[in-house]
């Protein structure tokens, strides 16, 4: 490698890192994602082969034609995928685009460890192995992920010994790594590593569909993280600087992610991984019991818009209910209506309402709401006591205090937004069905507690109107 | 294990310190895009995938290289795409 290559190839990782950083906060999120992609354009200007030649001045043959239709086709797959998709189903994209990587970083590994005429050492054998199996792992998952957030079996899909045939399969793969790391010019070695990949595929969708669909952002972030340290292995494999770099920070970042994802949920990752949480036959049983006996209490919009219009401190709870019902522009016009009235309206984001983290902010910054109004949990559940009342549009297991209360409930012990402390709770629902978690909500019987049934946009509606008029 | 290895193996440990670093203030509010952010910067497979296609000989090897170059520029020019397209809401409002 000359010294300019690695030059650049540090420049490169230097806008990679800035980009990261920039996206963590809000005021200069878009402008990190540009200097990333910026990065990204540099490095595929100066692309050098793993020998030093510059990959754009090599004689131009069929695979360069390849190349560039391939990259093109990409492109135009993206493009449709990004600017077409609904806000509602980003995670769903994100899942898409995490998974084709994860696919390109085994079929990189793959193409690599067949090239016939090469002796490689273990370390670089053992990378390969790994991004053939990281990679199409994470494919097969995140298409599993993608269809479980598109409403394709959400239910966990659960069978006794599950973990343990589970456990079997990754035995054999590994079995079959080991032994192909020591091998790498053995006759048998295609069918061998054909039988690895299908197996790693296999794994990836025998990994995800005991998971419910409510813990998909944990598994698309923890997905995306296998796919980085997939793309870093290829790195290793074929020499290339700035995929080590770009794979590691990815892996090592999304690793972190994950793991705040689930201290937000209060659950170790072992247990999203594995627990097979939010079956809805033992969950939907605990937690029932006691409420036996008790009903919930209706409200008709025009008292509910009264009670707004003279209250002092409003704080709106949305969940993915109003993701569904696409109802965000209502809910600001609702907030912008009742702040021109004085009321001092903030919403409390809970760190994993909707169907991932920050879900409910890209939404709502969509509906034009000043990210200043958004409150996160810590911040907004001391003050709880003080609001007048409480909106709960569309949430269901982030509100349920049965995480407080109830010690035998599946989500005990899951922070939650508090508000039920809030003097009047109105909880807007199409009906009385179980949040994701599938299990019952206490909240809708608490004595506070007004439920405002029907489709949220609607009833949206008619509350800006009442509001207005009162 | 050639005289390289122990230098990318340097490099790759101190990503790992610089990928939590990074990341390690992030409100909630910004954990999507940031992971998709991230998602696209992984996109850099891209490049795998066209090196191992120019390296192709036979019609199986670039079959398979040009699947990885269409999953990659997916994944890269997807994932900036849509990452821009969440963080373009987050902007403040017009007075």
């Amino acid at each position: 490698m000359t010294s300019t290559i690695a030059y650049i190839i540090i420049g490169i990782s230097v806008l990679f890192i800035i980009g990261i950083k920039l996206l963590a906060s809000p005021k200069t999120a878009r402008i990190g994602n540009l200097v990333a992609a910026a990065g990204m354009l540099i490095a595929l200007l100066t692309l050098h082969k793993p020998t030093g030649e510059y990959v754009w001045s090599q004689d131009w043959n069929f695979n360069y034609t390849l190349i560039v239709i391939g990259a093109v086709v990409g492109l135009i797959i993206g493009a449709v995928g990004a600017y077409s998709v609904k806000m509602t189903s980003m995670p769903q994209m994100v899942a898409l685009f995490n998974g084709v990587g994860g696919g390109a970083a085994a079929l990189v590994a793959s193409l690599e460890f067949s090239k016939p005429d090469h002796s490689i050492t273990t370390f670089i054998a053992i990378s390969m192995l790994f991004a053939t199996l990281i990679g199409s792992l994470s494919f097969s998952g995140s298409v599993i992920a993608f269809l479980k957030l598109e409403g394709k079996f959400e239910k966990p899909y659960t069978f006794s010994g599950q973990n343990i045939l589970n456990g079997l399969i990754l035995l054999v793969i590994l079995g079959l790594c080991s032994w192909l790391a020591f091998n790498t010019s053995d006759g048998t070695t295609p069918t061998a590593f054909i039988v690895m990949f299908s197996l790693a595929l296999f794994f990836g969708v025998a990994m995800v569909m005991p998971i419910g669909g409510a813990d998909m952002p944990v598994v698309i972030s923890l997905l995306n993280s296998f796919t980085g340290l997939a793309v870093a292995a290829d790195g290793f494999a074929i020499n290339n600087l700035a995929m080590v770099v770009a794979g590691t920070l990815v892996g090592s970042s999304g690793t972190l992610l994950t793991l705040l994802m689930c201290q937000a949920m209060n659950r170790p990752v072992s247990n999203v991984l594995f627990g097979a949480f939010g079956s809805a036959g033992n969950a939907g049983a605990s937690g029932t019991g006691d409420l036996a006996g008790k009903s919930v209490k209706s409200i008709q919009a025009d008292e509910v818009a009264l009670l707004l219009a003279y209250a002092q401190q409003v704080v709106i709870v949305p969940g993915y209910g109003m993701a569904v019902a696409q109802a965000q522009h209502q809910v600001c016009e609702l907030s912008e209506e009742l702040a021109e009235r004085g009321v001092e309206v903030r919403f409390a984001i809970h760190p994993v309402a909707g169907r991932m983290p920050g879900h409910m902010n890209v939404l709502l910054a969509e509906a034009n709401v000043p990210y200043e109004q958004l409150c996160e949990m810590e911040a907004i559940n001391p003050t709880m006591g003080r609001v007048d009342v409480c909106l709960v549009i569309g949430a269901n297991d982030v509100v349920n205090p049965a995480a407080r209360e109830d010690k035998s409930s599946p989500i005990y012990g899951m922070p939650i937004i508090d508000a039920d402390h809030a003097k009047t709770v109105i909880v807007m629902k199409r009906s009385m069905a179980a949040g994701f978690a599938g299990i019952e909500n206490h909240l809708f019987y608490k004595d506070n507690t007004r439920m405002l049934f029907g489709d949220a946009k609607a009833s949206l509606n008619a509350l800006v109107t009442q509001v207005k008029a009162s | 294990m050639d005289s390289n290895t122990p230098n990318i193996i340097f490099i790759f440990v101190l990503a790992i310190f610089v990928g939590i670093e990074v990341i390690s203030k992030v409100p909630s509010m910004l954990h999507t895009p940031l992971m998709s952010g991230t998602n696209a910067i992984h996109g850099i497979i891209l490049f795998g995938g066209i090196l191992v296609l120019t390296d192709a000989s036979t019609p199986l090897t670039q079959a398979l290289g040009f699947i990885a170059v269409v999953f990659g520029s997916a994944n890269v020019f997807g994932g900036f795409m849509v990452t821009d397209r969440m963080l373009q809401m987050f902007k403040k409002k017009k007075k």
